[in-house]
């Protein structure tokens, strides 16, 4: 069924009045295909100006997860048949113990971490070439960038991180970890000309073989300081259920767990409503989805996930 | 008893090919055989693959390329995200659904998306992508266990056979289920060889999958694909064995093991 376009806008923004669940269209969850750790809570060494859980240097809002408490929800996922692991943060590799975390993972699970690239000592690198090497389930190494420019990373990442960015990301491809470089595109550059030039820098920095993934900006969390939040308009507030498309929603088939819970997905850990429970089976219900972030994900299709 | 099945997908046009792979599966004797979809793409003139196909009365799925020009869809509706790797399906959508004779695309929009067979006692389902969606990739890196044991029992079935990713795997579940993805014939698999494959399921008090790589004329098909002016990207697949385009979805591993 297509989806009933809706229009994006762009203008200041004021706060969402209290949803009303009802009208909202509430979207199943088919099968719990993907699992998001945020492992290192809002843990990290950088503070983005576009963070959309804010993270940030001492921030333990939501606090580390413990290995064992990782291990526990694994376990919880496979029971559920869980296709894939996407550990995030904050910065994973600020967590002490990411690597045995891996360890104790990556066997039995395909798993991917999603990392600033600015953090990688050569023994951790030989370590996940190890990891990977050893597991028939694929490890995939997912590093955000913010610009091909210095510049314009720089900006939203700190001064002098572009570079530290791309180091790592060398050096992951030395060590043929293939990293997937994950950028952020809101111009309306033509996509493949986007593409290309991305491709095109990171070759001639020395990454061999570069993957790319597109996401949209969401204006959630440090990102509403720096240029809006969500207008009452940007809502999916009491689109026809006839128009309503279940299968095109990420939340269709992940939920993400923080040290504080179960969430619907891995961009509404900081938001109100985004918590459906304590236990990953408390959370296998529907949601409504009520919340701006809702609206891009629906209007852009996209998905967190690396596919 | 051993019951033997033959099971190719991803055809894509490959007419050279598909002729070879039938004289494979004919010489080595499976009581059955079946296509599991994607009939069209990438290759050239691809009346010559379907007509060969209808007239050895092979049954086949109808997997999302054939969906799409069957129905007179926009694309191929492969699944692919990443900008250049549409840009290049849709190039070749465009010359398969301009140069599939109408009579084909009646027939291919009226193929069933999926076949149950019992054999040996045992629940085989047929799909092209995933038994719960035709256009998944079911990578052998990207599927834990846990998740394999779900599908099959949540569509209830010992053995499912896909293809649509283009490289063949087999997986055998620690329940006794078991997962095969037959791979392509339409173009090599990633592996630097220009044969193509296909699996044959053997089923008696156990299971075991073999895989078949075949040998064609792929020099052939190449000039065959220049002379229609497909991508030189496509030809150069043919002629080494490693893809070229098409790439951003397969996970780290598959992708390591070849050469773009």
């Amino acid at each position: 069924m297509a989806a009933t376009p809706l229009p994006l806008v762009g203008a200041p923004s004021p706060a969402r009045p209290e949803p009303d669940a009802g009208r909202y269209p509430a979207q199943p969850l088919h099968h719990l295909d993907a699992l998001w750790i945020q492992v290192a809570g809002t843990l990290c060494n950088l503070a983005c100006t576009h963070c959309f859980v804010s993270c940030g240097p001492g921030d333990l809002r939501h606090p580390l997860m413990s290995r064992g408490e990782v291990r526990d929800r694994v376990a919880e996922a496979l029971a559920l048949g869980v296709k894939e692991i996407y550990f995030t943060g904050g910065e994973p590799f600020m967590h002490p113990e990411m690597l045995e975390i891996l360890a104790d993972t990556l066997p039995r699970v395909p798993c991917a971490v999603l990392t600033n690239g600015t953090l990688f000592t050569q023994r951790r690198l030989e370590t996940l070439r190890a990891l990977s090497d050893a597991s028939r389930c694929a490890l995939e190494i997912r590093v955000s960038l913010d610009g091909y420019r210095a510049e314009d990373h720089d900006r939203f990442r700190g001064e002098g991180s572009f570079a530290r960015t791309l180091d790592g990301l060398r050096r992951l491809s030395d060590h043929g970890l293939l990293p997937i470089v994950t950028v952020t595109q809101n111009g309306d550059e033509d996509p493949l000309a986007f593409r290309a030039r991305y491709i095109t820098m990171l070759r001639e920095a020395g990454v061999a073989r570069p993957r790319l993934k597109v996401l949209p900006m969401f204006l959630l969390g440090r990102e509403t300081a720096r240029t809006r939040g969500y207008l009452e308009i940007e809502t999916l507030l009491d689109l026809p259920a006839a128009s309503f498309d279940p299968d095109r929603l990420q939340c269709g088939g992940c939920r993400a767990v923080t040290a504080k819970g179960v969430f619907v997905c891995p961009l509404l850990v900081d938001e109100p409503g985004g918590r459906m429970g304590g236990r990953l089976d408390e959370t296998l219900g529907p949601f409504p989805l009520a919340h701006g972030a809702c609206y891009t994900c629906y209007v852009t299709g996209m998905t967190c996930a690396n596919g | 008893m051993s019951h033997r099945l033959a099971l190719f997908g991803g055809v894509y046009s490959n007419h050279l090919a598909l002729r070879a792979v039938l004289e494979d599966v004919e010489r080595r004797g499976a009581g059955a055989v079946w296509c599991l979809g994607d009939l069209g793409g990438f290759g050239p003139h691809p009346d010559r693959a379907l007509e060969i196909l209808r007239s050895s009365g092979v049954p086949a799925l109808r997997g999302n390329y054939d969906d799409s020009i069957g129905h007179g869809r926009g694309d191929c509706a492969c699944g692919y995200t990443d900008p250049r790797d549409n840009h290049f399906a849709q190039l070749s959508y465009d010359y398969t659904a301009a140069r599939t004779a109408a009579d084909h695309k009646r027939w291919m929009a009226a193929l069933p998306e999926q076949q149950r067979l019992e054999i040996g006692g045992r629940r085989v389902l047929l799909c092209h992508g995933s038994p719960r969606r035709v256009n998944e990739f079911l990578w052998e890196s990207a599927c834990s266990d846990a998740f394999l044991e779900w599908l099959c029992e949540a569509h209830g079935a010992d053995i499912v056979a896909c293809t649509h990713t283009g490289i063949h795997w087999h997986r055998a579940l620690p329940s006794g289920r078991h997962v095969v993805n037959v791979g392509a014939i339409g173009r090599p698999a990633n592996d630097g060889r220009t044969e193509v494959w296909y699996a044959e399921l053997a089923v008696n008090d156990a299971v075991s999958v073999e895989f078949h790589p075949v040998a064609y004329d792929h020099d052939e098909l190449a000039r065959e694909m220049e002379a229609e002016a497909l991508p030189p990207e496509f030809v150069e697949t043919t002629r080494t064995g490693w893809w070229t385009t098409c790439l951003e979805n397969v996970p780290a591993p598959e992708r390591r093991r070849g050469r773009h």
